[in-house]
């Protein structure tokens, strides 16, 4: 919860980063070059935030077993990088990664508290919803998760991690919402499809609409960090942004090319904007009615003692 | 090292946006519903003071009802500068609506000989009054309805003279701001002097509004944009707006609450209009 008295706003950098397929070692080291940048600036970011599979590319396949880490073991190489190069300086760092758990893989993303003193893992978030047509294959190889779950960032209070499919299904953002998120971040991995549209493709004008409709239903910021180069003719299309909420784009990078992203968030923009659209108060109001209905196809025939 | 994208230079005071063509294709379907669709009545009466106000208030009735049912009434007081009664011929001519002047010094004069010692503001609140008085005279002998013209900037910094500009029973323009209004006019084509000289209630002599407001009306706008979200002061100097300036601004909407309200009546039965007997305007 945001104090009344918070007025400063907290600084953001989202890392459009652009990783050399399977080269977990090399982009690794890219990355301190970005953290050194981060860390000299005058202001530097307090909270960074990387797309999924930041480090190993997105589409690995069978190679994910090879690339995949456990969340202690990317967490202590994340944040060794940001100490090696900034000291003790405090950050929260959120990047996605493949994660390996008692012989369980995963598409996650890991959320560091870095102060002077230790370094916590706030959170790990693994992917609900494993895109399984087209062009993708994630559940092949990866097992999903399985909750929304609300905690708290020291920079943005509460919070709730998801990653890119998993917001393209409306009920996941509006879970975290009536949990109590005031902030949803969204590490990404999207191909870039459709020339049909108007001076861009189509894939990114639809990602734009779909992340300003969830923070302008929500009143919630939305922090988008999306992966950007091409993956065997597969162009990802970057575009991380900061959007506030009551839906204004604050930032938006191109599609193509890896770049830092910095915003400044005023967190209690999010009173204004409920105040100004209710909507999540409304929704508390009615959603136990709709979710009653036994016209819902997991409420049909309950009671019927008949089955198969 | 990676290019940086920083986010658009922060403008507190950037201005307040405004679709002009929507806004003035909005208007006119107003104009039409109230004074047509609602009350039947054809014609409209504006007083034409030689501001912006009047005359994009005059350019979407005419717009909305016809220049040929538009009647603009110049109401000039012997102090009044001539460059407003000029001003607002260029209304008349440009539209081709009827031009009426009824000088207000007889009867202005006719009771402030009895008050001598009436200072410059009260004054001002009589010249005011009295072109009500004359506006709503008018509306009768032409079967016409008065047209408010009174911007929000104003409404909500209080600056008008109570039961004075406010008292036409519509206003096209009480929902924008000043620096809006100004879009507006480019848009409408009203004359380029009218827009671009420093806004004036003539009153008195050499006024201007900004002088008296202390504060532009750009900045004015922006603070006010802001401050009707929901912000509290110290998040809009936090947000880059000036401390001195929010504190004017928030004044002058605090301080006058009361003249953007009916007449405050004191309640004694369960039948209280407004408070019990509760019907839309339009009911």
């Amino acid at each position: 919860m945001q104090s009344d008295s918070q007025v400063a706003p907290a600084r953001i950098a989202l890392v459009q980063s652009k990783p050399r397929k399977g080269a977990y070692v090399e982009n690794l080291a890219a990355l301190r070059a970005v953290f050194a940048q981060l860390a000299a600036l005058d202001a530097p970011p307090q909270l960074l935030v990387l797309p999924e599979a930041a480090l190993t590319g997105y589409f690995l396949e069978g190679a994910v077993y090879e690339s995949a880490r456990s969340a202690e073991r990317f967490g202590h190489e994340l944040s060794s990088l940001w100490r090696d190069v900034a000291g003790q300086r405090p950050v929260e760092i959120v990047a996605g990664f493949y994660e390996v758990d008692n012989g369980s893989y995963y598409n996650s993303a890991i959320w560091l508290a870095l102060d002077e003193r230790e370094t916590r893992i706030l959170h790990v978030h693994r992917k609900l919803f494993l895109p399984t047509y087209g062009v993708f294959d994630e559940e092949r190889f990866l097992s999903r998760g399985n909750r929304v779950q609300v905690f708290d960032s020291p920079l943005l209070g509460a919070t709730t991690l998801l990653i890119c499919e998993d917001v393209w299904h409306s009920i996941v953002p509006t879970i975290a919402a009536l949990k109590g998120a005031r902030s949803i971040v969204v590490p990404s991995a999207a191909p870039g499809r459709g020339i049909d549209g108007e001076g861009e493709l189509v894939s990114v004008a639809r990602w734009r609409e779909l992340l300003r409709g969830i923070a302008t239903e929500h009143g919630f910021f939305v922090l988008y960090a999306g992966l950007a180069g091409f993956e065997g003719g597969k162009g990802m299309t970057g575009s991380s942004c900061a959007i506030g909420p009551d839906g204004t784009m604050l930032v938006q990078a191109d599609a193509d090319d890896a770049c830092i992203v910095r915003a400044e968030l005023f967190l209690d923009d999010v009173e204004i904007a409920r105040a100004n659209l209710p909507l999540l108060g409304d929704l508390r109001a009615v959603l136990p009615d709709l979710l009653s209905d036994e016209e819902l196809p997991w409420l049909r025939g309950r009671g019927d003692a008949s089955g198969c | 090292m990676l290019p940086v994208v920083e986010p658009p230079p922060r403008d507190p005071y950037a201005a307040p946006k405004i679709d002009a063509a929507v806004a003035a294709r909005w208007l006119v379907a107003f104009l039409r519903d109230e004074c047509i669709g609602r009350r039947g009545i054809k014609n409209a009466v504006i007083g034409l003071s030689g501001g912006v106000d009047s005359a994009v208030t005059a350019y979407l009735c005419a717009r909305a009802l016809g220049p040929q049912n538009v009647h603009l009434i110049r109401m000039p007081y012997r102090l009044s500068s001539p460059a407003s009664l000029q001003d607002a011929q260029l209304v008349i001519d440009a539209l081709g609506a009827a031009g009426h002047t009824v000088d207000i010094s007889a009867a202005v004069d006719g009771y402030l000989q009895y008050e001598p010692d009436a200072d410059p503001r009260r004054r001002g609140n009589v010249l005011a009054r009295t072109r009500m008085l004359v506006l709503f005279d008018q509306s009768a002998k032409f079967a016409a309805l008065p047209i408010g013209t009174g911007n929000k900037t104003e409404r909500l910094l209080g600056y008008f003279t109570w039961h004075a500009d406010d008292t036409p029973p519509i206003n096209p323009l009480g929902d924008l701001l000043k620096t809006q209004v100004w879009e507006l006019a480019r848009y409408l084509g009203v004359p380029a002097p009218i827009i671009e000289k420093a806004p004036s209630a003539d009153l008195e002599a050499n006024q201007t509004d900004e002088g008296d407001l202390g504060i532009r009306y750009p900045r004015a706008d922006a603070i006010l944009s802001s401050m009707l979200l929901g912000y509290r002061d110290e998040q809009l100097v936090a947000r880059g707006f000036d401390a001195g300036e929010v504190t004017l601004v928030r004044g002058r909407v605090d301080g006058t609450h009361w003249k953007r309200h009916l007449p405050t009546t004191a309640m004694l039965t369960n039948t209280a209009i407004n408070e019990f007997y509760l019907r839309p305007v339009d009911y």
